[in-house]
């Protein structure tokens, strides 16, 4: 009945030593994919649509619709 | 709390370090009277059958026969000497329960899950008859008209034209894209 002795110390050393590169790796996992997911998507979005975007025709199109208080639709 | 025995709900009260309650007070506090109700005496070592404290302050047959003594006494010696119905008997003279008798399935769980079902279906008895007798009437902002208005204003309005609501219109052909 002679079993080998247990590790009684650096049992916490012991884990972290094998998760804490495990985390760190899955860390700049989860950075990257969320910057090439989703940040780079919308940056792309935004400089698309800023690319054709004409500011007084749209201002013209929303005024005709209504919204405004200050301008109202040239019929008016 | 079906399987609860009398020995472990007192061993649950003196875990809680209940000191106050003696065994007059508790028959006084009882209903009924003639009936005496059978309460461990708390001040002397107790035993009980716990999975997480194995080992009770005492054995559970405590007031030995001869044949028992005797028996204890062969215990003294080497173990291998005791035949398997010897030490089966030493073993419930120590305990009353093995562990496996402990850990018995009781069928607990389809009275919990019955009785949460009950009173689930129970209260949507109750919110239905609320639907019906206390919900003051719909305010007119969710008729289908107004909601149509509402989309058709927020789409004048260009809301969250890049990525999200109106991005989706299409506004030369005046459809969802």
């Amino acid at each position: 009945m002679s079993l080998p002795k247990p590790a009684m110390r650096g049992l916490l050393a012991k884990r972290l030593r094998f998760h804490l590169p495990i985390a760190f790796a899955l860390s700049l996992v989860a950075a990257a994919a969320f910057k090439f997911a989703v940040t780079e998507p919308r940056k792309q979005a935004y400089a698309d649509f800023y690319k054709q975007y004409d500011a007084m025709k749209e201002f013209n199109a929303m005024k005709e619709a209504g919204v405004f208080q200050s301008v109202r639709p040239s019929g008016e | 709390m079906l399987h609860l025995t009398a020995g472990r709900v007192g061993g649950l009260l003196s875990r809680r370090g209940v000191a106050a309650f003696s065994s007059s007070s508790v028959k006084m506090a009882s209903h009924g009277h003639g009936e005496v109700t059978e309460q461990a005496d708390m001040s002397v070592p107790m035993y009980w059958d716990r999975l997480d404290t194995p080992l009770p302050d005492r054995p559970y047959k405590d007031t030995l026969s001869s044949t028992d003594k005797s028996l204890k006494q062969k215990e003294k010696g080497p173990w291998n000497n005791l035949s398997k119905e010897e030490k089966l008997a030493l073993y419930r003279m120590t305990f009353k329960e093995s562990f496996a008798e402990m850990k018995k399935p009781t069928g607990e769980w389809k009275t919990v899950v019955g009785g949460i079902f009950f009173f689930i279906g129970f209260t949507g008895l109750v919110v239905l008859w609320q639907r019906y007798y206390v919900y003051p009437p719909h305010p007119r902002t969710l008729d289908e008209e107004w909601q149509a208005m509402q989309v058709k204003r927020m789409l004048d309005m260009r809301v969250n034209p890049v990525e999200g609501f109106s991005a989706k219109w299409d506004y030369e052909k005046g459809q969802w894209k």
